[in-house]
């Protein structure tokens, strides 16, 4: 496999020695040009999935999807984006200005930090602490204070109640999140996310080394991840029947747009940690013993095998998305609360067994 | 000052401002906000610091839970729309002597400690890893925390209960 840190090692050593720039001067610089290919990186999969989306509800519902605006309806995302940059922002009376205005960047800022998290490419991780499960964990706890916020600062029931939904949905299903992460951090016994992949690129992807726990865990994070994105069945906080459209009712402009790039970027991130814990993140597939199949496999980069993986994930929660009707709120927290976290909790004890008595492959 | 000390200096002039208006600002939602951002602040210096298992906790914990639970709290009671009381004379003489006491004790503290180094030098590759925290916490040697850890454990097992008991449906 083609090694990323080559790249990177080159940029370091050009700006530390080539150009001669303090120590200091070269980690700024480089921390900004990691922001720039972040920022980047994530405008094009906001696009990308924005499109996929109507495209793969379209074809749920059986309808054509957007077919207009450029050969397949291929500009039609961009003609949207412009749209959102030319509205007008909104001012309302009696609201806190500066809390309502300040939602947003938190739930940009904390998906943008996971979105850092996501290794692209052996050697091509961004942020690569010794916790990084747990700090991608942590770090998307933080929307949830920016939905609350939100809810607040427009001073208006319906995103009231609506924060209040999602709020309590989403540290609910955070736990479901927690269990099934633990799950597999128990049998991979490292938390480094460039360290389980390395593990599944020599080993195997966990999903097969886990066998029976691991598809359980899966399968549970699909469920719970959704809830967390708050997208359907459990899109419940934005229910446009009841609650007109929940936390963001108040918003318009490229406020408005904020919460629409970071609900689908969640959902890539979503499936990305889906790929990196389950899938093997950017290792390729390879099967014991057939050595040439396992060679032309090597040959594909990790990124291609990544981002597949990922966009594969990404189709698997939309299906779950346009397939199952919208839940009740107390439905969707019986479901967390009576079903998914004991399913977790006896999983977890599962997965410990079978480490302890050395049973996965 | 390399980057290391110049990062600190950012994140500690953050920690400070917010932690001031934490308390000057009169609404209490903002209140909890600056609060927010103060505890950010707290874990940026544990990440600095290199403990980075400590700043996860720190912002899982406080800022994930803790404030969203304040904010939970202000929003289902009718606090929100609760300016502060207006400041009697009482008040302010009792809250500025407590703030020197305060203050002098900090400075006091501050002025007599012998500090180990005097910048901060970058942590080095070797942090402390989850093996160790996880080894320490659940052994029962010397150095072990076990017992706090289940104490912990049986605290939060009756606020658990609590809260069920008053939450039941008579």
């Amino acid at each position: 496999m083609f090694d990323f840190s080559i790249v990177t090692q080159w940029i370091h050593s050009f700006l530390l020695t080539t150009l001669g720039l303090p120590e200091w001067l070269t980690i700024l610089t480089e921390s900004v040009l990691v922001a720039l290919v972040i920022i980047t990186l994530y405008a094009i999969f906001a696009i990308v999935l924005i499109y996929m989306e109507r495209k793969v509800c379209a074809a749920f519902q059986c309808r054509l999807g957007p077919n207009r605006v450029g050969k397949w309806g291929l500009l039609q995302v961009f003609s949207d984006v412009f749209k959102m940059l030319q509205k007008e922002i909104i001012k309302m009376r009696n609201s806190d200005r500066f809390l309502h205005d300040l939602a947003p960047y938190f739930m940009v800022a904390a998906s943008m930090i996971t979105f850092a998290c996501l290794p692209w490419n052996k050697g091509a991780h961004m942020l690569d602490f010794n916790i990084g499960i747990f700090f991608i964990l942590a770090i998307s706890s933080v929307s949830v204070v920016g939905i609350l916020l939100a809810g607040w600062g427009s001073n208006s029931k319906y995103p009231l109640i609506g924060a209040m939904r999602s709020g309590a949905q989403i540290i609910s299903y955070e736990l479901s999140i927690g269990l099934t992460m633990l799950t597999v951090v128990a049998m991979t016994g490292t938390m480094q996310i460039s360290e389980i992949v390395e593990q599944q690129y020599e080993e195997g992807w966990n999903l097969f080394r886990g066998h029976i726990p691991a598809i359980i865990a899966f399968i549970i994070y699909l469920i719970a991840g959704n809830a967390e994105c708050n997208r359907g069945p459990f899109d419940l906080p934005e229910g446009e029947s009841e609650l007109t459209a929940g936390y963001h009712t108040e918003y318009s402009g490229m406020h408005f747009g904020y919460f629409y790039l970071a609900e689908y970027l969640n959902l890539f991130i979503t499936a990305g940690i889906a790929t990196t814990v389950f899938l093997g993140g950017w290792s390729p597939l390879h099967i014991p013993s057939f050595d040439g199949f396992n060679h032309i496999m090597d040959m594909v980069p990790g990124a291609v095998w990544f981002i597949g993986k990922t966009m594969f994930v990404v189709f698997l929660l939309m299906w779950e998305r346009w397939s199952f009707p919208r839940l009740r709120i107390d439905q969707i927290l019986t479901l967390e609360w009576k079903y998914l976290m004991p399913i977790s909790l006896v999983n977890l004890l599962l997965m410990a067994t079978l480490v302890a008595f050395g049973l996965h492959f | 000052m390399d980057s290391h000390n110049i990062a600190f200096v950012i994140l500690a002039v953050i920690v400070s401002c917010m932690s001031i208006m934490t308390v000057a600002t009169k609404s209490i939602m903002r209140s909890a906000t600056y609060l927010f951002f103060t505890l950010l602040g707290t874990a940026g210096l544990y990440f600095l610091l290199g403990y980075t298992f400590l700043g996860a906790v720190q912002i899982m914990v406080y800022a994930g839970g803790i404030i969203v639970l304040y904010v939970f709290a202000i929003l289902l009671t009718r606090g929100v729309k609760d300016k502060l009381s207006e400041n009697s004379v009482a008040k302010i003489v009792s809250a500025g002597l407590l703030s020197l006491v305060g203050l002098g004790v900090f400075l006091f503290l501050f002025m007599t400690y012998q500090f180990k180094a005097q910048v901060l030098t970058a942590p080095t590759e070797s942090i402390l890893s989850m093996d160790t925290i996880g080894t320490a916490l659940l052994s029962a040697d010397e150095k072990g925390y076990l017992l706090p850890f289940e104490v912990v454990s049986l605290l939060l097992l009756a606020c658990i209960v609590g809260g069920l008991v008053i939450a039941r449906k008579r």
